[in-house]
């Protein structure tokens, strides 16, 4: 589950995060922002993953930390999935 | 408690002081010299005012934003130059405060070298090349041997840069760091140099003295404050930025308010019980300041509500974002509205640069507020963060 939930992440990622290395090279728990996201690219990322995912981030949740690695965000994605399912 | 609230009304009463004699008394020659307001800094030296909000464990006055925020629209109401330096000061002590690590360098130096000697700090954020964005760096902390690391930096502006005792870069955190992998530094005067590299002769606010620099320092690691400056920049420097400049853009509001009123006063009284048209336009002044008013305490009051919060995380999000970048765009354009119909008020009277009436200085000050941190800018960012934040 969290595998594919975590290649889907890093598909959004190549797309919007314009990020000056390969996603590939970017490990799981890494520091997207120190890896060079920007904060405007990191808005494009949301929007990329809320399409993607097919959910909305609450505004509690539109914070850098969330956002700031691929496990983060997909412990984020896991959280909202077990509230819609609760 | 009472001997804090004692605290507080105590500074209050003495930035007052300071406001309506010292700064009020030298407002128009620092204007029309673009000098330093050196006589209201150290005057405010005098009553430890630029220590006031450092804890008093750690030698301070210990006093709330609330309070420094008061003394930031004291001071805009007698000398925006005046107000401007000591909301910048001010801001640069808030943030060490507010992300200083226990038993560091910093605390050291609040204790031995900040309170006692009533240090200046000016801030070195903005830098040639990254398009107004606070949020990158080019320059960068470089290793200097010994535990020493060096900077260069080209600045645009520094505000009061050569009247400072300190500076606060803004740097990446070393040289191999992405542009937005910050961290800031702290020099003293006698660890930098500043090379400038323009004038300053312009249009308001002319004592903040803020020509561009090559800024170049040298400093022991320590000085570094190792808290991610994203962080500290979300938590704290913009949006108490965003406070304490709007508080002293309403303070210079209210200034040319009152000289409207006591405009249309003077008419009344030369012709009582005759129309007075004027009038009308000062009661629609009033409601434009009524609502600066509101807008500049409630976002002063969201700030400590969120302050107060455990990890402080609502000051990370976009929502909070979104909320002072709306201040800041609301008190910019609106303190300048307010100078303008004030002159409108005031006619000929309040053109005239020496009747107790005048208020270009007040117009000039407050049309520098739209170009710190750019609205244009602003609004670019709103666009985006409006793209994805929900409850705006």
């Amino acid at each position: 589950m969290t595998s594919s939930v975590n290649q889907e992440i890093r598909r959004v990622l190549r797309d919007h995060a314009r990020l000056p290395v390969d996603v590939d090279q970017i490990a799981d728990h890494s520091d997207l922002f120190q890896a060079g996201m920007t904060s405007h690219a990191s808005v494009n990322v949301m929007l990329g993953l809320e399409d993607a995912f097919d959910l909305e981030f609450p505004d509690h949740m539109l914070r850098r930390s969330v956002f700031e690695s691929i496990a983060a965000i997909s412990a984020a994605i896991t959280e909202l999935h077990a509230g819609a399912a609760a | 408690m009472s001997i804090a609230v004692d605290n507080e009304q105590a500074l209050l009463n003495a930035v007052k002081g300071v406001a309506g004699s010292v700064a009020a008394a030298n407002a128009d020659d620092v204007d029309r010299s673009a000098r330093f307001p050196s006589e209201a800094i150290d005057a405010l030296r005098d009553e430890h005012a630029l220590s006031a909000f450092v804890p008093t464990e750690l030698g301070g006055g210990g006093v709330s934003l609330e309070t420094i925020a008061q003394c930031c629209l004291e001071l805009g109401r007698h000398c925006g130059a005046s107000a401007m330096v000591f909301a910048m000061h001010q801001i640069q002590v808030v943030t060490i405060v507010r992300h200083l690590e226990p038993d560091s360098w910093f605390e050291q130096y609040l204790r031995e070298m900040l309170c006692p000697d009533q240090r200046l700090i000016a801030s070195v954020t903005s830098e040639v090349g990254t398009g107004g964005d606070m949020g990158r760096s080019i320059a960068a902390v470089t290793p200097a041997g010994d535990g020493l690391v060096s900077f260069e930096k080209q600045a645009p502006t520094v505000s009061y840069g050569q009247h400072a005792d300190d500076l606060l870069t803004t740097l990446r955190s070393g040289p191999d760091a992405e542009p937005g992998d910050q961290v800031a530094l702290l020099t003293h005067k006698q660890q930098a140099t500043l090379e400038p590299t323009g004038t300053w002769d312009v249009l308001g606010m002319r004592g903040t003295c803020s020509p561009g620099f090559v800024v170049r320092g040298t400093a022991p690691e320590a000085q570094v404050l190792r808290a991610p400056f994203a962080r500290v920049a979300a938590e704290s420097m913009v949006p108490v930025s965003h406070i304490l400049w709007s508080h002293l853009w309403l303070g210079i509001a209210e200034d040319a308010f009152d000289r409207a009123r006591a405009f249309v006063r003077a008419a009344a009284k030369r012709k009582p019980g005759e129309p007075l048209p004027v009038a009308q336009r000062l009661s629609r002044l009033m409601s434009e300041l009524s609502m600066l008013r509101a807008e500049v305490d409630s976002a002063l009051r969201d700030f400590i509500v969120y302050s107060e919060e455990p990890g402080r995380e609502r000051l990370s999000t976009m929502a909070a974002q979104l909320r002072f970048n709306n201040l800041k765009i609301a008190a910019s354009e609106h303190s300048a509205d307010i100078a303008r119909g004030a002159l409108d008020v005031c006619g000929i009277m309040g053109f005239k640069n020496d009747t107790p009436f005048s208020v270009g200085r007040h117009l000039r000050d407050t049309m520098s507020a739209a170009l710190m941190i750019a609205n244009e800018r602003i609004h670019e960012t709103n666009a985006g963060l409006l793209l994805i934040a929900k409850e705006v």
